[in-house]
Protein backbone atom coordinates (compact mmCIF):
# COMPACT_ATOMS: atom_id res chain seq x y z
CA UNK A 1 0.00 0.00 0.00
CA UNK A 2 1.41 3.20 -1.07
CA UNK A 3 0.04 7.18 -0.19
CA UNK A 4 -0.46 9.53 -2.40
CA UNK A 5 0.65 12.99 -2.13
CA UNK A 6 -1.14 14.75 -0.62
CA UNK A 7 -1.74 17.93 1.55
CA UNK A 8 -0.06 15.90 4.85
CA UNK A 9 2.58 14.68 2.90
CA UNK A 10 3.84 18.43 1.72
CA UNK A 11 3.47 19.49 5.46
CA UNK A 12 5.60 16.89 6.65
CA UNK A 13 8.14 18.71 4.26
CA UNK A 14 7.47 21.92 5.39
CA UNK A 15 7.84 20.80 9.04
CA UNK A 16 11.57 19.26 8.14
CA UNK A 17 12.15 22.81 6.24
CA UNK A 18 11.96 24.43 9.71
CA UNK A 19 15.00 21.92 10.90
CA UNK A 20 16.68 22.88 8.07
CA UNK A 21 16.48 26.67 8.97
CA UNK A 22 17.26 25.81 12.69
CA UNK A 23 19.96 23.90 11.90
CA UNK A 24 21.25 26.77 8.92
CA UNK A 25 20.82 29.08 11.70
CA UNK A 26 22.43 27.40 14.66
CA UNK A 27 25.13 26.86 12.77
CA UNK A 28 25.35 29.91 11.58
CA UNK A 29 25.31 31.53 14.91
CA UNK A 30 27.85 29.60 16.16
CA UNK A 31 30.08 29.69 13.55
CA UNK A 32 29.81 33.32 13.37
CA UNK A 33 31.23 33.63 16.97
CA UNK A 34 33.51 30.69 16.26
CA UNK A 35 34.77 32.48 12.68
CA UNK A 36 34.99 35.85 14.38
CA UNK A 37 37.72 34.12 16.85
CA UNK A 38 39.26 32.78 13.53
CA UNK A 39 39.19 35.78 11.37
CA UNK A 40 41.25 37.63 14.30
CA UNK A 41 43.73 34.93 14.35
CA UNK A 42 44.41 35.43 11.66
CA UNK A 43 45.03 39.16 11.65
CA UNK A 44 46.40 39.01 14.70
CA UNK A 45 50.22 39.98 15.42
CA UNK A 46 51.33 36.92 16.77
CA UNK A 47 52.90 34.25 14.71
CA UNK A 48 51.77 31.12 16.47
CA UNK A 49 47.74 31.90 16.36
CA UNK A 50 47.79 32.90 13.01
CA UNK A 51 49.67 29.66 12.14
CA UNK A 52 46.96 27.68 14.37
CA UNK A 53 44.38 29.48 12.47
CA UNK A 54 45.30 29.38 9.03
CA UNK A 55 46.21 25.33 9.67
CA UNK A 56 42.42 25.23 10.84
CA UNK A 57 41.03 26.61 8.01
CA UNK A 58 43.13 24.58 5.89
CA UNK A 59 42.04 21.54 7.46
CA UNK A 60 38.48 22.39 7.46
CA UNK A 61 38.19 23.71 3.67
CA UNK A 62 40.22 20.49 2.20
CA UNK A 63 38.18 18.06 3.37
CA UNK A 64 34.53 17.66 2.79
CA UNK A 65 31.98 18.55 5.23
CA UNK A 66 30.52 15.04 4.74
CA UNK A 67 33.47 13.54 6.24
CA UNK A 68 33.30 16.28 8.78
CA UNK A 69 29.76 14.81 9.61
CA UNK A 70 30.95 11.27 9.87
CA UNK A 71 33.93 12.06 12.23
CA UNK A 72 31.80 14.33 14.45
CA UNK A 73 28.94 12.33 14.49
CA UNK A 74 31.14 8.43 14.93
CA UNK A 75 34.10 10.49 17.10
CA UNK A 76 31.29 11.54 19.54
CA UNK A 77 29.98 8.31 19.73
CA UNK A 78 33.49 6.82 20.46
CA UNK A 79 33.95 9.44 22.91
CA UNK A 80 30.96 8.59 24.78
CA UNK A 81 30.80 5.09 24.32
CA UNK A 82 27.44 5.54 23.05
CA UNK A 83 25.43 6.13 19.81
CA UNK A 84 24.52 9.92 19.43
CA UNK A 85 21.30 10.89 18.49
CA UNK A 86 22.43 12.99 15.30
CA UNK A 87 21.41 16.42 16.48
CA UNK A 88 24.31 17.36 18.43
CA UNK A 89 26.72 16.10 15.57
CA UNK A 90 25.44 17.31 12.74
CA UNK A 91 25.62 20.91 15.27
CA UNK A 92 28.95 20.17 15.87
CA UNK A 93 30.22 19.44 12.69
CA UNK A 94 28.43 22.46 10.46
CA UNK A 95 29.30 24.76 13.41
CA UNK A 96 32.55 23.94 12.97
CA UNK A 97 32.52 24.58 9.09
CA UNK A 98 30.82 27.24 9.50
CA UNK A 99 33.66 28.94 11.42
CA UNK A 100 36.32 28.33 9.10
CA UNK A 101 34.17 29.80 6.00
CA UNK A 102 32.99 32.66 7.96
CA UNK A 103 36.76 33.36 9.31
CA UNK A 104 38.32 33.53 6.29
CA UNK A 105 35.52 35.17 4.62
CA UNK A 106 35.89 38.16 7.59
CA UNK A 107 40.30 37.84 7.70
CA UNK A 108 39.56 38.97 3.60
CA UNK A 109 37.11 41.93 4.65
CA UNK A 110 39.54 42.79 7.86
CA UNK A 111 42.16 42.54 5.28
CA UNK A 112 40.75 44.83 3.21
CA UNK A 113 41.03 47.68 5.00
CA UNK A 114 43.62 50.43 4.05
CA UNK A 115 46.61 50.18 6.29
CA UNK A 116 46.35 53.72 7.12
CA UNK A 117 43.13 53.45 9.05
CA UNK A 118 45.34 51.90 11.20
CA UNK A 119 47.92 53.81 11.37
CA UNK A 120 45.92 56.87 11.92
CA UNK A 121 44.05 55.16 14.91
CA UNK A 122 47.28 54.62 16.48
CA UNK A 123 48.33 58.37 16.19
CA UNK A 124 45.08 59.04 17.93
CA UNK A 125 46.27 57.34 20.32
CA UNK A 126 43.83 54.16 20.47
CA UNK A 127 45.18 50.91 21.95
CA UNK A 128 45.44 47.67 19.50
CA UNK A 129 41.48 46.50 20.83
CA UNK A 130 40.67 49.97 20.75
CA UNK A 131 41.99 50.38 16.98
CA UNK A 132 40.45 46.70 16.17
CA UNK A 133 36.89 48.02 17.60
CA UNK A 134 36.09 51.58 16.96
CA UNK A 135 37.64 52.53 13.34
CA UNK A 136 38.99 48.73 11.83
CA UNK A 137 35.59 46.42 12.49
CA UNK A 138 32.77 48.94 11.69
CA UNK A 139 34.68 49.55 8.11
CA UNK A 140 35.11 46.01 8.11
CA UNK A 141 31.58 44.64 8.82
CA UNK A 142 30.02 46.12 5.91
CA UNK A 143 32.10 45.08 2.99
CA UNK A 144 32.09 41.65 5.22
CA UNK A 145 27.71 41.42 4.81
CA UNK A 146 27.09 40.19 1.46
CA UNK A 147 29.89 37.62 1.26
CA UNK A 148 28.28 36.62 4.68
CA UNK A 149 25.12 36.40 3.01
CA UNK A 150 26.34 34.31 0.36
CA UNK A 151 27.98 32.17 2.45
CA UNK A 152 24.46 31.45 4.55
CA UNK A 153 23.02 30.09 1.74
CA UNK A 154 25.66 27.55 1.12
CA UNK A 155 25.34 26.42 4.44
CA UNK A 156 21.33 26.33 3.69
CA UNK A 157 22.32 23.65 0.59
CA UNK A 158 25.00 22.46 2.98
CA UNK A 159 22.89 21.03 5.85
CA UNK A 160 20.93 18.44 3.39
CA UNK A 161 24.05 16.57 3.62
CA UNK A 162 23.05 15.90 7.44
CA UNK A 163 20.38 13.07 5.93
CA UNK A 164 22.85 11.34 5.24
CA UNK A 165 23.24 10.39 8.79
CA UNK A 166 20.04 10.16 9.12
CA UNK A 167 19.02 13.93 10.60
CA UNK A 168 15.24 14.46 9.76
CA UNK A 169 15.98 17.89 7.49
CA UNK A 170 13.90 18.75 4.22
CA UNK A 171 16.31 15.96 1.86
CA UNK A 172 15.93 13.26 4.66
CA UNK A 173 12.26 14.09 4.81
CA UNK A 174 12.03 13.85 0.65
CA UNK A 175 13.44 10.62 0.86
CA UNK A 176 11.14 9.37 3.86
CA UNK A 177 8.46 10.44 1.36
CA UNK A 178 9.53 9.33 -1.34
CA UNK A 179 9.66 5.62 0.31
CA UNK A 180 5.72 5.71 1.41
CA UNK A 181 4.51 7.37 -1.76
CA UNK A 182 6.65 5.90 -4.46
CA UNK A 183 6.54 9.23 -6.35
CA UNK A 184 10.15 10.53 -6.68
CA UNK A 185 8.96 12.81 -9.44
CA UNK A 186 6.94 15.14 -7.41
CA UNK A 187 8.72 14.88 -4.34
CA UNK A 188 12.54 15.68 -5.14
CA UNK A 189 11.42 18.39 -7.40
CA UNK A 190 9.40 19.74 -4.49
CA UNK A 191 12.10 19.55 -2.30
CA UNK A 192 14.55 21.41 -4.68
CA UNK A 193 11.95 23.99 -5.29
CA UNK A 194 12.00 25.05 -1.28
CA UNK A 195 15.31 24.90 -1.15
CA UNK A 196 15.16 27.57 -3.86
CA UNK A 197 12.31 29.65 -2.42
CA UNK A 198 14.69 29.76 0.87
CA UNK A 199 18.09 30.30 -0.90
CA UNK A 200 17.27 32.18 -3.90
CA UNK A 201 15.94 35.65 -2.39
CA UNK A 202 18.96 35.63 0.04
CA UNK A 203 21.27 35.28 -3.03
CA UNK A 204 19.54 38.49 -4.57
CA UNK A 205 20.18 40.17 -1.25
CA UNK A 206 23.62 39.52 -1.26
CA UNK A 207 23.83 40.71 -4.70
CA UNK A 208 22.04 43.73 -4.12
CA UNK A 209 23.87 44.95 -1.19
CA UNK A 210 27.16 44.13 -2.75
CA UNK A 211 25.79 46.10 -5.45
CA UNK A 212 25.57 48.92 -2.70
CA UNK A 213 28.41 48.94 -1.20
CA UNK A 214 30.89 48.79 -4.38
CA UNK A 215 28.74 52.23 -5.54
CA UNK A 216 29.40 53.61 -1.66
CA UNK A 217 33.21 52.32 -1.97
CA UNK A 218 33.27 54.11 -5.18
CA UNK A 219 33.95 50.65 -7.45
CA UNK A 220 33.08 50.40 -11.09
CA UNK A 221 32.07 47.14 -12.42
CA UNK A 222 30.87 46.18 -15.45
CA UNK A 223 27.18 45.38 -15.39
CA UNK B 1 37.54 15.30 -13.35
CA UNK B 2 35.67 14.24 -16.12
CA UNK B 3 32.74 16.30 -14.76
CA UNK B 4 35.06 19.01 -14.55
CA UNK B 5 36.02 18.62 -18.24
CA UNK B 6 32.02 18.40 -19.05
CA UNK B 7 31.19 20.97 -16.79
CA UNK B 8 33.49 23.49 -18.15
CA UNK B 9 32.41 22.80 -21.51
CA UNK B 10 28.56 23.07 -20.43
CA UNK B 11 29.34 26.49 -19.06
CA UNK B 12 31.80 27.84 -21.93
CA UNK B 13 29.11 27.68 -24.19
CA UNK B 14 26.11 28.58 -21.07
CA UNK B 15 28.73 31.91 -20.41
CA UNK B 16 28.56 32.19 -24.76
CA UNK B 17 24.79 31.98 -24.79
CA UNK B 18 24.62 34.49 -21.49
CA UNK B 19 27.09 37.14 -22.95
CA UNK B 20 25.85 37.63 -26.72
CA UNK B 21 23.29 34.91 -27.01
CA UNK B 22 19.88 35.98 -27.99
CA UNK B 23 17.33 37.65 -25.23
CA UNK B 24 15.56 34.30 -24.80
CA UNK B 25 18.82 32.01 -24.33
CA UNK B 26 20.13 34.55 -21.92
CA UNK B 27 17.07 34.54 -19.59
CA UNK B 28 17.04 30.27 -19.59
CA UNK B 29 20.74 29.97 -18.83
CA UNK B 30 20.12 32.63 -16.07
CA UNK B 31 17.64 30.63 -14.75
CA UNK B 32 19.79 27.76 -15.23
CA UNK B 33 22.38 28.96 -13.40
CA UNK B 34 20.14 30.50 -10.48
CA UNK B 35 18.10 27.24 -10.00
CA UNK B 36 21.76 25.55 -10.20
CA UNK B 37 23.44 27.66 -7.37
CA UNK B 38 20.34 28.34 -4.92
CA UNK B 39 19.15 24.19 -4.75
CA UNK B 40 21.79 21.95 -2.62
CA UNK B 41 23.82 18.84 -4.66
CA UNK B 42 22.10 16.32 -2.84
CA UNK B 43 18.91 17.18 -3.86
CA UNK B 44 20.11 17.28 -7.55
CA UNK B 45 21.47 14.07 -7.43
CA UNK B 46 18.59 12.80 -5.92
CA UNK B 47 16.61 14.21 -8.76
CA UNK B 48 18.69 12.96 -11.65
CA UNK B 49 19.39 9.26 -9.67
CA UNK B 50 15.53 8.66 -8.05
CA UNK B 51 12.98 11.05 -10.17
CA UNK B 52 14.21 10.36 -13.48
CA UNK B 53 13.03 6.51 -13.35
CA UNK B 54 9.42 7.50 -12.78
CA UNK B 55 9.37 8.70 -16.49
CA UNK B 56 11.66 6.04 -17.89
CA UNK B 57 15.02 7.85 -18.13
CA UNK B 58 16.83 5.25 -16.01
CA UNK B 59 20.54 5.79 -15.27
CA UNK B 60 22.69 3.40 -13.38
CA UNK B 61 24.75 5.23 -10.04
CA UNK B 62 27.66 6.22 -11.98
CA UNK B 63 26.28 8.00 -15.02
CA UNK B 64 23.95 9.96 -12.46
CA UNK B 65 26.74 11.12 -10.35
CA UNK B 66 28.93 12.40 -13.62
CA UNK B 67 25.37 13.68 -15.00
CA UNK B 68 24.66 15.80 -11.55
CA UNK B 69 28.20 16.70 -10.91
CA UNK B 70 28.81 18.40 -14.52
CA UNK B 71 25.42 20.09 -14.11
CA UNK B 72 25.91 21.45 -11.09
CA UNK B 73 29.34 22.64 -12.24
CA UNK B 74 28.24 23.99 -15.12
CA UNK B 75 26.21 26.37 -13.11
CA UNK B 76 29.23 27.80 -10.83
CA UNK B 77 31.56 27.95 -13.63
CA UNK B 78 28.97 29.80 -15.92
CA UNK B 79 28.66 32.98 -13.38
CA UNK B 80 32.59 32.45 -13.17
CA UNK B 81 33.04 32.56 -16.50
CA UNK B 82 30.59 35.57 -17.24
CA UNK B 83 32.03 37.45 -14.68
CA UNK B 84 34.94 37.19 -16.62
CA UNK B 85 34.16 37.35 -19.64
CA UNK B 86 32.61 41.10 -18.64
CA UNK B 87 35.51 42.18 -17.04
CA UNK B 88 37.30 42.27 -20.34
CA UNK B 89 37.34 45.99 -21.18
CA UNK B 90 34.59 46.95 -23.33
CA UNK B 91 36.97 48.46 -26.44
CA UNK B 92 39.05 45.61 -26.89
CA UNK B 93 35.59 44.06 -27.92
CA UNK B 94 34.38 47.31 -29.81
CA UNK B 95 38.42 47.02 -31.74
CA UNK B 96 37.31 43.78 -32.63
CA UNK B 97 34.38 45.02 -34.26
CA UNK B 98 36.29 47.56 -36.17
CA UNK B 99 38.80 44.97 -38.02
CA UNK B 100 35.75 43.32 -39.14
CA UNK B 101 35.77 39.89 -36.95
CA UNK B 102 32.66 37.94 -36.46
CA UNK B 103 31.51 38.01 -32.83
CA UNK B 104 32.87 33.89 -32.28
CA UNK B 105 36.00 34.90 -33.86
CA UNK B 106 36.21 37.96 -31.26
CA UNK B 107 35.21 35.49 -28.50
CA UNK B 108 37.62 33.14 -29.66
CA UNK B 109 40.89 35.20 -30.16
CA UNK B 110 40.35 38.61 -28.40
CA UNK B 111 37.97 37.52 -25.15
CA UNK B 112 38.70 33.86 -23.73
CA UNK B 113 42.33 34.29 -23.02
CA UNK B 114 42.33 37.59 -20.79
CA UNK B 115 38.68 35.92 -19.61
CA UNK B 116 39.98 32.61 -18.61
CA UNK B 117 43.21 34.60 -16.50
CA UNK B 118 40.63 36.78 -14.62
CA UNK B 119 38.62 33.87 -13.56
CA UNK B 120 41.00 31.12 -13.41
CA UNK B 121 41.81 31.49 -9.30
CA UNK B 122 37.87 30.69 -8.76
CA UNK B 123 37.72 28.05 -10.99
CA UNK B 124 40.60 26.40 -9.64
CA UNK B 125 38.77 26.74 -6.20
CA UNK B 126 35.66 25.80 -7.60
CA UNK B 127 37.38 22.49 -8.88
CA UNK B 128 38.33 22.02 -5.31
CA UNK B 129 35.01 22.11 -3.90
CA UNK B 130 33.82 19.88 -6.89
CA UNK B 131 36.31 17.40 -5.57
CA UNK B 132 34.85 17.26 -2.56
CA UNK B 133 31.39 16.93 -3.78
CA UNK B 134 32.23 14.26 -4.90
CA UNK B 135 31.99 12.50 -1.69
CA UNK B 136 28.16 13.58 -1.56
CA UNK B 137 27.65 10.73 -4.64
CA UNK B 138 28.13 7.59 -2.37
CA UNK B 139 24.76 8.55 -1.63
CA UNK B 140 23.59 7.09 -4.63
CA UNK B 141 25.73 4.00 -4.02
CA UNK B 142 28.65 5.45 -6.31
CA UNK B 143 31.77 3.55 -5.09
CA UNK B 144 34.20 6.63 -4.90
CA UNK B 145 36.45 7.39 -1.36
CA UNK B 146 33.40 7.60 0.47
CA UNK B 147 31.36 4.80 -0.73
CA UNK B 148 34.36 2.39 -0.15
CA UNK B 149 34.95 3.59 3.32
CA UNK B 150 31.14 3.15 4.38
CA UNK B 151 31.63 -0.45 3.04
CA UNK B 152 34.72 -1.10 4.92
CA UNK B 153 33.35 0.39 8.14
CA UNK B 154 30.44 -1.58 8.10
CA UNK B 155 32.18 -4.82 7.90
CA UNK B 156 34.66 -4.02 10.23
CA UNK B 157 32.87 -1.33 13.00
CA UNK B 158 35.79 1.31 13.42
CA UNK B 159 34.10 3.46 12.22
CA UNK B 160 35.99 6.43 13.63
CA UNK B 161 38.98 5.01 11.86
CA UNK B 162 38.23 4.86 8.60
CA UNK B 163 36.89 8.21 8.67
CA UNK B 164 39.86 9.55 9.82
CA UNK B 165 42.26 8.17 7.21
CA UNK B 166 39.47 9.22 4.29
CA UNK B 167 39.26 12.34 5.24
CA UNK B 168 43.36 12.70 5.38
CA UNK B 169 43.17 11.33 2.08
CA UNK B 170 40.42 14.03 0.78
CA UNK B 171 42.99 16.76 2.93
CA UNK B 172 45.58 15.74 0.70
CA UNK B 173 44.00 15.37 -2.56
CA UNK B 174 42.65 18.96 -1.91
CA UNK B 175 46.53 20.62 -1.17
CA UNK B 176 47.76 18.48 -4.26
CA UNK B 177 45.22 19.75 -6.25
CA UNK B 178 45.71 23.44 -5.27
CA UNK B 179 49.17 23.05 -5.66
CA UNK B 180 49.24 21.21 -8.64
CA UNK B 181 46.15 24.28 -10.04
CA UNK B 182 48.35 27.03 -9.11
CA UNK B 183 51.53 25.66 -11.22
CA UNK B 184 49.15 25.63 -14.12
CA UNK B 185 48.61 29.14 -13.54
CA UNK B 186 52.01 30.52 -13.24
CA UNK B 187 52.93 28.13 -16.05
CA UNK B 188 49.95 28.84 -18.51
CA UNK B 189 49.40 33.02 -17.41
CA UNK B 190 52.54 33.95 -16.23
CA UNK B 191 55.58 32.71 -18.39
CA UNK B 192 53.79 31.36 -20.95
CA UNK B 193 52.26 34.37 -22.82
CA UNK B 194 54.65 37.39 -22.08
CA UNK B 195 52.94 39.19 -25.00
CA UNK B 196 49.54 38.76 -23.37
CA UNK B 197 50.19 40.66 -20.29
CA UNK B 198 50.88 44.14 -21.58
CA UNK B 199 47.47 45.54 -21.31
CA UNK B 200 46.13 44.05 -18.14
CA UNK B 201 46.75 45.88 -14.73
Amino acid sequence: MSRDFEWAEFLFLLGALRWTIVLSLVAFVGGGVGGMLIALARTSTKALLRGLAAAYVGVLQGTPVLMQLFLAYYGLAVLTGVRLDPWPAVTLAFTLYAAAYLGEIWRGSIEAIPRQQWEAAAALPLSPSAQLRHVILPQAFRIAIPPTVGFLVQLIKGTSVASIIGFVELTRAGQLMVNVTFQPMIVYPLVAVLYFILCWPLSLLALRLERKIDAALGIKRHP
Amino acid sequence: MAAFVLGLAAAALFAFARTAGPQPARVAVAGYVEFIRNTPFLVQLFIIYFSLPAIGIRLDAILAALIGMSLNFSGYATEILRSGIEAVPKSQIEAGHSLGLTRLQIYRHIVVFPALRTVYPALASQFVLLMLGSSIVSAISVEELTGIINTLQSTTFRAFEFYFVATALYLAMALATRSLLHAIYVLVFVRGRPAAQGWAR
